[in-house]
């Protein structure tokens, strides 16, 4: 008995002592994956250009707010994370922070005092960074980015998820590659895949997660890596494989897309209109065609950008649904609804136009089992961001005003079954909660 | 004392076509620009959107998108004996209101002119003599020439995003375009749009005649287009609400639609609305402009904005009344012949008929302002005017731009204007009827002109600008020499029956009925300062740092629609700014 306890006596030592140690001990800090030489620096314009890739800008800048000094509020469903302030201010930003406490944020998801920082900070694949690039990166906001003194609400979540040291034991399983790794970048494969799983966090939103809120898959060694994710209600599409974008789309218009967030099929909206104004706008061309390639997989080759001054005809369709459309009799009030406040723009084929109208027929969007974000842009609109390339704001309107919730559902489930799409009906239900949803915003 | 703003390298007057060209081309130079619009900042959403926009009572009828004469307004007469009133109500011209100007509301019909057009007085004087000059037509030749435009012409068709088929590339004629076009570079970026019916019928009957219909060609979108500033134009779906709307759809060629958006992201351009423009204001020499002085709405007050260019870039009656009230050219006295700025106002002849038919089905729902076909035979340069007995052209065309219900209802003569009658006549004739039009040249006169009003002053204290203008021999001989060549193409539709106004002699200007806001001239450009307000690249004579965009710059008008020429020159002077002025600022003739 007295054994017995003392087993289990010694057992309990041990597992406080582990607990204090997981706790207390400070996690050991990833080092460079790569010695450069002391006086190493980077290009003109190297870290800017990491940072517009690493799309630090989406979350570290409140709206109307200073570049980089945070405040912005992210949703997630542990609670709200505020974006903190990364200017060079001494007093409320990373002005302090050596290269290895910069180098251990992104790699390790530690601040300078050994704190865990909420992996809403996508240091599971900002750990790919190649030593170069954190260089530049810390150089850019040390030296290029103004100092802005602006303290920001701490981030409180409620019990279990204000234990930071909680993390520890996620990382463990999040962060199981190496950091750093030697990626080649040689050709625009490599290159594309580089910036996909290291700065681009494109995983972030578009693989699936695990039971563990990870990402599941965090290169494309990974089965599920860009398989489609979901983002606040928002489906984001996969990206690889078969039925996704990149599998149906050529490389150049895969990179139009990511340059100006507009093709001929399709139009960004949602997180990735913002992904295409503060990131994707500023990388190369070059760069989008790789990522493009890589995505796709398959070569650059002649592949580049659509160009400007020029007319895109609209794609035909011959489908039954288009030709209902077209002589208008016995309507369902759907396709009512879609002729009097749809056709206009996206017209009977459902093909829209090249650039300008998406396409609704095989839209994913449409046919997402979340269908809050279909219901969302019909009664508020969409946005396409003005960028550099295209700089025309492209509104759709919404029309909130003007449909009630039943109608709303019956113009989407229309359109989830029109020109071959086959997605489930919606309902007013459906409707008036997205409805009820965003008022409360 | 006025508030005095930061000193800018460039000033514009008004942010519609001209002033976005030039805002876009010289902040490509890296100058500091600032844009000052009179009316509201306007996008095509929220603005435009459907269908809030499609609504005919608030647009059409009470012309929602024009400026309201309490505004601005001037004063009409039509002869030196009358008294000019104050233009109240409007009526026979339509300025637009707020950014984008008359680019946000037009029919999107866009031209370049007929080669004879440029070197008119030489064209007429080298094959009829001087003799067949009316005594007081002030005809006058360009001072530029096609050549000197066409690649201007072809940029702005580009930037806008013109629809239409080439007649005439390099001298090869080619089918299905208009064989009498001066020789295009280039065809147009977009395919013509597809005709309506009534259109079809009008090509067909006027190929049966021996003329030659092509599509016409406008700024509608016939697809998808992306333009040189990467801008963008959607399909057009043929809604019909083109001339006196915006487009909810980005299909009708606007600076909304082909440049604005790019010209913000430019950060060395800004604009401010709610900004109208009282004076340019001198420098002691009185050789150039050192800025405007404009009014503040939102702050109740004038103010200076200094700057080392002054573009006039508002409509063609503001720019000549700012040069007016400014001191920029001597102000035109027609007794004496002397002084240029607001000589040679002109305008445009049309005409038209209307052809019923118990029968046949026009669907009135479909439409575009540059819908149909023309014909051009009977052109600026097709005609012997010693012959003829006058001096112009028009083209003529045919297809419906809308069946808006209360203003788009022709009627045979004689059904009543209301009552049981009215609607019996309405529910038998709409959709039912088909309409053929001339539109025609306009030459400038002696005693067709824009001075200062003697007597009208505006809310800020200024004077009115006085329009005086009355319709001419030459211009009726010319309408009605139309008539007659429409005629035998409306009898071979062999229509149940027709009807047809055309103006007739001695008819007096009525201002009350709609006929065109094509207002040109006032700020005509000449070969010598002694002869026009401006040189051929826009540049005023008297004040080289002040140039002047627009239709203020025709000598007199053509037969086409002038948004094209506009266009042209805007682009014209752009490229003369950024290569041959910025670098050496000075009178560039």
């Amino acid at each position: 008995m007295k054994t017995f306890l003392r087993i289990i006596g010694a057992l309990i030592v041990v597992c406080l002592a582990a607990l204090l140690a997981f706790i207390f001990v400070p996690v050991q800090r990833t080092a460079p994956t790569e010695e450069l030489a002391a006086d190493w620096t980077p290009e003109a314009g190297q870290g800017e250009y990491v940072m517009y890739a690493s799309d630090c800008m989406a979350c570290h800048t409140a709206e109307g707010g200073e570049p980089f000094a945070g405040g912005r509020s992210i949703l997630s469903p542990m609670g709200t994370i505020w974006a903190t302030n990364i200017t060079p201010d001494k007093e409320t930003g990373i002005g302090n922070w050596t290269l290895d406490d910069f180098r251990a944020a992104l790699y390790d998801g530690l601040t300078p005092d050994g704190r865990h920082l909420y992996p809403a900070m996508p240091y599971e694949n900002y750990r790919k960074l190649t030593e170069e690039d954190v260089r530049a990166l810390y150089d850019y906001f040390m030296n290029e980015v103004p100092a802005v003194n602006n303290p920001v609400e701490a981030t409180a979540l409620s019990f279990p998820f204000n234990m930071r040291f909680g993390i520890r034991a996620w990382n463990w399983i999040a962060l199981s590659d190496p950091a750093g790794s030697a990626y080649e970048q040689s050709t625009p494969q490599e290159r594309g895949r580089y910036l996909v799983e290291s700065a681009g966090h494109c995983g972030a939103c578009h693989s699936p997660r695990n039971v563990f809120m990870g990402q599941d898959g965090l290169t494309a060694d990974d089965a599920n890596f860009l398989k489609g994710g979901e983002v606040d209600g928002w489906l984001a599409p996969a990206l690889m494989g078969e039925g996704s974008a990149a599998a149906t789309w050529p490389v150049g218009e895969i990179a139009t897309y990511l340059a100006t967030g507009r093709n001929s099929h399709s139009t960004a909206n949602g997180e990735m209109s913002m992904v295409v104004e503060h990131s994707l706008q500023h990388l190369t061309d070059e760069d989008n065609l790789a990522i493009a390639a890589f995505l796709k997989g398959e070569d650059v080759g002649e592949a580049t950008l659509l160009g400007t001054d020029l007319a895109l005809e609209e794609a035909e369709n011959d489908h039954p649904t288009t030709t209902m459309l077209t002589e208008a009799k016995d309507l369902s009030e759907g396709a009512r609804l879609y002729l009097d406040n749809c056709n206009a723009c996206h017209f009977v084929t459902g093909k829209g136009a090249p650039e300008i109208f998406p396409e609704l027929a095989g839209n994913s969007l449409v046919t997402a089992d979340q269908t809050g974000p279909l219901i969302g842009i019909i009664l508020h609109g969409a946005e396409v961001p003005s960028t550099e390339k295209r700089p025309m704001r492209l509104v759709m309107q919404g029309y909130a005003e003007r449909l009630t919730d039943e109608e709303v559902a019956e113009v989407a489930s229309f359109l989830r079954t029109a020109w071959g799409n086959d997605a489930p009906a919606v309902t007013a239900a459906d409707v008036a909660k997205v409805r009820a949803a965003d008022s409360a915003h | 004392m006025a508030r005095q703003e930061k000193k800018k390298d460039v000033v514009i007057v008004g942010l519609g076509w001209t002033g976005s060209i030039i805002g876009m081309e010289l902040a490509q130079e890296g100058l500091e620009i600032v844009a000052l619009e009179r009316g509201h900042d306007q996008d095509t959403v929220p603005n435009f959107q459907y269908p809030q926009m499609i609504d005919e009572l608030k647009y059409g009828v009470r012309l929602g998108m024009m400026q309201k004469p309490r505004q601005s307004t001037l004063t009409i007469r039509r002869n030196l004996e009358e008294s000019a009133l104050p233009y109240r109500s409007l009526g026979s011209f339509l300025p637009g209101n707020g950014v984008g100007g008359a680019g946000t509301h037009w029919n999107g019909l866009n031209w370049r002119p007929m080669l004879a057009e440029y070197k008119l007085r030489s064209h007429v004087e080298q094959n009829w003599g001087a003799g067949i000059i009316p005594e007081d037509m002030q005809l006058m030749d360009y001072p530029v020439t096609y050549e000197e435009l066409e690649p201007h012409f072809a940029r702005f068709e580009r930037v806008a995003g013109i629809s239409g088929n080439a007649g005439n590339i390099n001298g090869q004629i080619i089918e299905g375009g208009n064989p009498f076009e001066a020789p295009r570079s280039s065809d147009y970026p977009m395919p013509a749009m597809p005709s309506t019916y009534d259109g079809a019928k009008f090509a067909e009957a006027a190929k049966s005649l021996g003329l030659h219909p092509f599509a016409r060609p406008g700024g509608i979108a016939s697809t998808s287009y992306v333009n040189e500033y990467g801008m963008q134009m959607g399909p057009c779906n043929h809604c019909g609400f083109c001339e006196r709307y915006g487009c909810y759809q980005y299909s009708k060629s606007s600076p909304q639609t082909a440049i604005l958006d790019a010209l913000r992201k430019k950060p060395n351009f800004s604009y401010r609305t709610g900004a109208e423009v009282l004076r340019v204001e001198m420098a002691e020499d009185g050789k150039t402009a050192t800025g405007v002085t404009y009014y503040d709405e939102a702050a109740q007050e004038e103010v200076f904005q200094p700057a080392d260019l002054v573009i006039l870039a508002a409509y063609q009656l503001h720019n000549v009344h700012l040069m007016l009230l400014s001191g920029i050219g001597q102000p035109y006295d027609p007794r004496t012949g002397q002084g240029v700025t607001g000589k040679n106002y002109a305008y445009q002849m049309n005409g038209g008929y209307t052809l019923f038919y118990e029968n046949e089905v026009f669907n009135p729902f479909i439409g575009t302002g540059a819908n149909g076909f023309s014909i051009d035979d009977y052109g600026i340069g097709q005609i012997d005017f010693g012959t003829e007995g006058f001096i112009g052209g028009s083209y003529i065309s045919s297809g419906q731009s809308n069946g808006q219900p209360i203003r788009s209802m022709p009627l045979p003569a004689g059904t009543p204007a209301w009552g049981q009658g009215w609607k019996d006549g309405i529910k038998k004739w709409y959709g039912h009827s088909m309409s053929i039009g001339s539109h025609g040249s306009h030459m400038a006169y002696r005693n067709n002109y824009l001075d200062l009003d003697p007597t009208y002053k505006d809310r800020h204290g200024r004077p009115l600008m006085r329009m005086t203008f009355n319709w001419h021999d030459n211009e009726v001989r010319m309408t009605q020499f139309m008539r007659e060549k429409i005629r035998p193409i409306a009898e071979a539709l062999k229509p149940d029956s027709m009807q047809d106004a055309f103006k007739k002699q001695g008819q007096m200007y009525d201002v009350r009925p709609y006929q065109t806001t094509h207002n040109t001239g006032g700020a005509i450009m000449s070969e010598t300062p002694d002869q026009g307000a401006v040189n051929k690249f826009s540049q005023a004579w008297d004040k080289h740092n002040v140039f002047v965009m627009g239709a203020g710059n025709f000598v007199q008008n053509t037969q086409y629609n002038p948004t094209g020429l506009v266009g042209g020159l805007a682009y014209h002077t752009a490229q003369a700014i950024r290569t041959q002025y910025l670098s050496n600022p000075r009178p560039l003739v």
